[in-house]
């Protein structure tokens, strides 16, 4: 008599080889411990998060700032050099303890390096690196929990057990860990390349994007040309990519990116000369300080060409970052996957990293230059001063924090993913005609209009009552939007319907 | 927009030409392995850039030998089979092959499942045309739709399963009848279920059939004159997009039609308040609306249906109890119904036995594809997912 087998009982689990071993080793070491705690303490967590990032600013003054402050001026002379080599241990220790806050203990040791600016780089690169990885993924969770919602389905529910909080980990170890694919006919030097290219650049968008007045790697003057540029160089990792696939569809997605690309950059710079106008120059923080005085001197609501060219601005980001409307380059009904058919694994997940840090890097310059940057609505001059730990969190929340700059930034990529799960998308003669036709003679009139009215108007009654209007009417609709928001919140059962509630899990 | 721009052509000595600009044509296979072309099918496009200068669709990769089938096995037995050639209306298929063989075999079908039947193949044409309506969307980049849809066709199907038990693949639609009686609360659910549908047609039409984006990609695409449309052979909502008003159900009453009040929606030109500016009668919107406005109109013949369902009569049962027992005579018989997507006939042969000795399927699918190499030329790539979308074609049918 045979013995009935089951197949999928008898196979050995999967052996993962190099490094992908210690990756998959390490995501399960992470997922048994960290998945008990995020499960059983999301709401905490999150306020943990906003403190944090609140409180950011300080923490890296208090860290980055002394052993600076120490090294150039407290020493005079003898630690100018870039190494550092004279300041000891027990000099630094010192300080901290004439500070009288973490004095001795472990810390004076780890705090030691940091005297030298290579080191200092190092830590802040690897901060840069870790947002930059972190911002991705968490989009990519929320846009599937959005588009679940707007759908009426759940979005991830299982992995890491609160609202699947790690399914983009769980993909992203799959990716990894996934077969790596060329195929036979592809250039396989451009196919390894160009995902590289089209992550970097992202990568190094960040790393003049100022979080906060005192917070940015490097404080450029010309870090929005940098930002920009950057931004543009990732067409030509997605050429690449569409070329070396050999691939026809990927051609084609290629070609649409990079006339896409191409045409979006014109409406769009042209738009951002606006703000530059109006704050005199290209430097992000001090554009971003400008903005400081309360919602209404925002630079969208100064006068209505800067609010126009606002709303082109943000048409136009969604072009340039590929998003819906604008998807062509990867829309799956027509060709398939676009200009990555071709790629899988990590590759391919370069690819959506590098989509949606961008995603974030064009929502960060919509508010930065536009929206008020880190600060909140109330007008900095009514800060508290700074001599407590609690007033400086109060401060971050009230006034100016990098918890902000990236709450608004998560607003508005929010309104991407509304858009991408509401609209259809446009055809390529249509995407080029509202380009050419449409945005950038608006382009052109929001800047000859804000140059003439920053000649004629600026500074008069008639500018300060239309700024109040214009951000009267901006308050106005995201209360609207709130509101509405918060009624299909309380009323979702209602509005799908009763027949939904007894059979839908999402309704 | 697409009829504006004129493709060059590189034999055409007068075209306008630039000295060091060259464009080339190139062949790309569309399918058989696709996300928008709806199963197998697999077009040749002849392309030179975004335009596409010709598009040929070659069919054949889903080809089950359906037909022959039919004639190794009984009728009742051939039934199963015709819920796979059109898998997305099961139960107008079954119902074509049962009248056909009522039809050559003069079987009674009692009063209760005649009205069963049309209120399923009216659910079920509902049910496809829910389909038709979200993958449309999801041709054209909106994603939502699609689910919401689907949402509603769950609880169709859950009304389905109810009947029948299965949830795709129904026969229940069997020769002399239906297959069993429906559940005792069908027609309070099936009310509560047409209540709750109706309203959402029209956030499918404010969501999607109104969307200036949808009707920019769909209005003015693909145009088919009434004319061509008849000389191709056309049926279904294809053939009334193209604003010909012919429907079987008015036109040739089969079943029990001509007891129900509806009406045939047709294409309509655009500029009117329920018509977009921008829609010409026979283009890509019109085909898709005809399907919403259909959806509306068999709402309202099943609520009649629900209204003058008979009793159920225990002599005589709700199937025709000499289904199985029948032989064919020495006869052809010819049966078209109208289909979710036109004109579904079956041709039965049969010679003295059991087993039918030819049957042959004019399927709508297949006659409705021949239009695409006529309607997708000369237009943009991505006009020809909204094309083949727009002829809602399902290969199985089509490769029978």
């Amino acid at each position: 008599m045979t013995q009935f087998s089951v197949p999928w009982k008898q196979s050995p689990p999967i052996e993962h080889r190099g490094p992908a071993r210690g990756i998959v080793a390490l995501a399960r070491f992470v997922y048994k411990v960290a998945t008990p705690i995020v499960s059983r303490f999301p709401g905490p967590i999150l306020i943990a998060a906003i403190v944090f990032s609140t409180l950011a600013v300080w923490a890296h003054w208090e860290l980055f700032g002394w052993v600076e402050t120490i090294a150039v001026s407290d020493l005079n002379g003898s630690a100018n050099s870039i190494w550092g080599q004279s300041l000891t241990v027990a000099e630094i220790g010192a300080y901290l303890e004439s500070k009288s806050v973490f004095a001795g203990g472990i810390l004076k040791y780890l705090l030691w390096p940091l005297q030298m600016e290579l080191f200092r780089d190092l830590v802040g690169l690897a901060a840069i690196f870790q947002l930059f990885n972190l911002i991705p993924v968490y989009a990519i969770w929320w846009e599937r929990k959005v588009a679940g919602r707007i759908q009426s389905r759940m979005g991830p529910m299982r992995v890491g057990g609160w609202h699947g909080w790690a399914q983009s980990f769980a993909d992203g170890v799959k990716l990894v860990a996934k077969e790596d694919l060329v195929p036979a006919q592809a250039d396989g030097m451009l196919f390894r390349i160009a995902p590289y290219l089209a992550f970097v650049p992202s990568l190094l968008a960040f790393l003049c994007f100022p979080l906060g007045s005192y917070w940015v790697f490097r404080n450029v003057d010309v870090a929005l040309i940098f930002i920009v540029a950057m931004v543009g160089v990732e067409v030509v990792g997605v050429i690449m990519a569409g070329w070396a696939s050999n691939n026809k569809w990927s051609v084609y997605g290629a070609m649409r990116e990079a006339c896409q690309m191409v045409s979006y950059e014109i409406p769009m710079t042209t738009v951002l000369l606006v703000p530059i106008m109006t704050a005199g120059t290209l430097n992000m923080v001090q554009i971003g300080d400008m903005q400081s005085g309360g919602w209404f001197t925002w630079n969208a609501f100064h006068n209505p060409f800067t609010f126009i060219a606002f709303i082109t601005y943000y048409i136009a980001s969604l072009a340039n970052c590929k998003r819906a409307p604008f998807d062509l380059p990867e829309s799956e009904s027509e060709l398939v996957a676009g200009f990555h058919t071709e790629y899988s694994g990590f590759r391919w997940s370069l690819f959506f990293f590098a989509e949606y840090a961008a995603m974030f890097v064009v929502s960060g310059l919509a508010v930065t230059l536009f929206l008020g940057a880190w600060h909140t609505p109330l007008p900095a001059t009514w800060a508290f001063e700074e001599n407590s730990l609690f007033n400086v969190l109060l401060n971050g929340i009230l006034f100016s924090s990098p918890f902000w700059f990236i709450f608004k930034c998560f607003i508005f990529i929010y309104i991407q993913l509304w858009i991408r799960w509401t609209l259809p998308r446009i055809r390529i003669d249509q995407v080029l005609y509202s380009c050419v036709q449409v945005m950038f003679p608006i382009a052109c009139i929001a800047l000859v209009g804000h140059a003439v009215w920053m000649v004629l108007l600026d500074g008069t009654m008639v500018s300060t009552v239309i700024r109040w209007v214009l951000g009267l009417m901006m308050a106005a609709v995201t209360f609207g939007f709130l509101s509405v928001a918060a009624f299909g919140y309380r009323n979702g059962r209602r509005m799908v319907g009763y027949l939904a509630v007894k059979q839908l899990p999402g309704s | 927009m697409a009829d504006t721009i004129a493709p060059i052509n590189p034999a055409d000595a007068s075209a306008p030409r630039q000295a060091d600009v060259r464009t080339e044509e190139m062949l790309v296979n569309m399918g058989p392995q696709h996300p928008s072309t709806h199963g197998v099918l697999r077009v040749v496009l002849r392309t030179d850039g975004e335009m596409v200068l010709q598009s040929v669709p070659h069919i054949g990769y889903l080809h089950r030998c359906a037909e022959k089938i039919g004639e190794n096995v009984a009728p009742y037995q051939y039934v199963p089979y015709t819920d796979r050639m059109d898998y997305l209306a099961g139960m107008n298929n079954n119902q074509a092959f049962a009248l056909a063989i009522e039809k050559l075999t003069g079987l009674e079908v009692p009063e209760r499942a005649k009205y069963i039947r049309v209120m399923f193949a009216e659910l079920n044409r509902i049910a496809s045309h829910l389909v038709a309506v979200g993958t449309y969307g999801l041709d054209m980049g909106a994603f939502t739709p699609f689910l919401y849809c689907f949402r509603e066709r769950e609880m169709l199907l859950d009304l389905f399963e109810s009947a029948c038990g299965a949830r795709l693949t129904y026969s229940y639609i069997t020769i002399g009848g239906v297959t069993d009686d429906l559940p005792d609360n069908f027609v309070d659910v099936c009310s509560e279920f047409l209540d709750y549908f109706e309203p959402k047609i029209d956030d499918y039409n404010n969501l999607l059939s109104y969307n200036h984006i949808f009707v920019k990609r769909t209005g003015n695409v693909g145009v088919i004159s009434a004319e061509d449309a008849i000389r191709y052979g056309l049926t279904g909502p294809v053939l009334r997009g193209s604003g010909v008003k012919f429907d079987l159900r008015k036109a040739k009453p089969y079943e029990i039609y001509d007891r129900f009040d509806f009406d045939v929606p047709v294409g309509l030109p655009g500029g009117t308040a329920e018509i977009p500016r921008g829609v010409v009668v026979g283009d890509c919107w019109s085909r898709y609306y005809v399907r919403v406005k259909e959806m509306i109109e068999s709402v309202k013949i099943i609520r009649q249906c629900l209204r003058d369902l008979p009793d159920a009569d225990e002599k005589e049962g709700i199937c025709n109890k000499k289904c199985k027992t029948v032989k064919l005579p020495d006869d052809e018989v010819y049966m078209e119904i109208e289909n979710p997507r036109g004109q579904l006939g079956f041709y039965v042969k049969g010679d003295g036995s059991a087993i039918p000795a030819r049957v042959k399927a004019r399927g709508p699918s297949f006659c409705n594809l021949c239009v695409l190499e006529y309607a997708g030329k000369n237009c943009l790539l991505a006009d020809i997912p909204a094309i083949i979308g727009s002829m809602d074609v399902v290969m199985g049918e089509v490769d029978r």
